[in-house]
């Protein structure tokens, strides 16, 4: 199965992303497909480039940028929600790409399942 | 239809509102701050409980682990199940809905 | 309400002739939270891209159509009379809990769109039929 992802939370603040993270890994590993990851509102935090975390704790950045690498997942920001909160290409960490809210639709379209990960 | 819902019943009413919006024989899963509703002897308990009668109902077993609650302590009629398993009930119905 | 459009043929992979019915569900008072202001324009590119639609305000996402909004004494946006246009977009499945109503002490005539006012149970079946629901 294909599957969609929303992320409405930023890094965390909120167990949404690990949430959606670990649901991601696991979908994977049972060889379906995470076709979209798609951050919205506070979501977009996520795709910042300087997120820095203790060392000995999860690097959530880096999960999702070598998940989107090692398993063809398309990591999608949206330009508004964005903007709003200052992540734009300048500060945008390897992996995620800025698109228009377009892209959550279309996923929704495409795709098998979407799921809603937030607070 | 899969339900996630993922905050306590005691902070607010999301797990409430799911349970009035499960028709008969959808699934209902527990994850993150909301897997305390599915554990005994909480005041929440029996209506978790009345839902069990009519709905599949499934927790995560990392998030009880999380937190501390014992999966010998979840009430009965409620199956724990881990992110595969998670995944498995997205597959199986049609839709998943999440109640934040 | 956000000028970057993202619509169908901007991206080679739209898939045209699909309609699913999907579902926005409100649960969550406005201005307390930027949600209802950000589902509100999820909801409106989604008119692009000719699905059916609903929009179901459940809980205190009902608040989000009440009349008489006035944020600018908190320094915000009044964008409730958004909610009005989208029948403009052929957007006009809107739904309302009879029991949220009730619950919140307020009737149809509160509301600044016309909604279909439907029971809780009537929500559940209504939320069953869905393929895609989006959460807030």
């Amino acid at each position: 199965m294909k599957f969609g992802i929303l992320v409405n939370e930023g890094p965390y603040n909120h167990q949404a992303v690990d949430s959606a993270y670990q649901f991601a890994k696991a979908a994977i590993a049972k060889g379906h497909t995470v076709s979209r990851v798609f951050f919205y509102y506070d979501g977009v935090h996520n795709a910042n480039k300087l997120l820095e975390a203790p060392q000995d704790e999860r690097q959530i950045g880096k999960l999702w940028a070598d998940m989107a690498r090692d398993h063809n997942v398309d990591l999608v920001v949206c330009v508004a929600a964005g903007l709003r909160r200052g992540l734009k290409e300048e500060n945008l960490a390897e992996g995620f790409r800025i698109s228009g809210l377009g892209q959550l639709i279309e996923v929704g379209i495409q795709a098998d399942r979407v799921m809603t990960f937030g607070d | 239809m899969l339900h996630t819902v993922n905050k306590s019943p005691f902070e607010r009413n999301a797990v409430a509102s799911c349970l009035a919006h499960a028709v008969d024989g959808a699934a209902i899963l527990f994850i993150e701050d909301a897997v305390y509703a599915a554990t005994k002897g909480t005041s929440v308990a029996a209506k978790v409980e009345e839902a069990v009668g009519k709905c599949k109902v499934f927790v995560l077993g990392p998030d009880l682990a999380a937190r501390g609650m014992s999966e010998d302590n979840v009430i009965a009629g409620i199956t724990v199940v881990d992110y595969e398993g998670f995944v498995d009930l997205a597959v199986e119905h049609s839709a998943v809905q999440a109640w934040l | 309400m956000s000028e970057v459009m993202d619509l169908p043929g901007d991206d080679d992979d739209y898939t045209s002739g699909v309609v699913k019915k999907f579902m926005f569900v409100n649960r969550k008072a406005p201005h307390g939270s930027i949600y209802a202001l950000e589902v509100l324009e999820m909801v409106l590119i989604s008119a692009a891209f000719d699905q059916d639609v609903h929009l179901a305000f459940v809980d205190d996402g009902i608040y989000q159509i009440v009349k008489n909004q006035d944020p600018a004494r908190v320094g915000m946006k009044n964008f409730s009379k958004t909610f009005r246009a989208l029948d403009g977009y052929d957007i006009e499945k809107l739904y309302v809990e009879r029991e949220g109503l009730e619950e919140r002490g307020l009737t149809e005539d509160d509301l600044i769109v016309d909604v279909e006012v439907i029971s809780q149970a009537e929500m559940a079946e209504l939320m069953n039929g869905m393929d895609v629901v989006l959460s807030a």
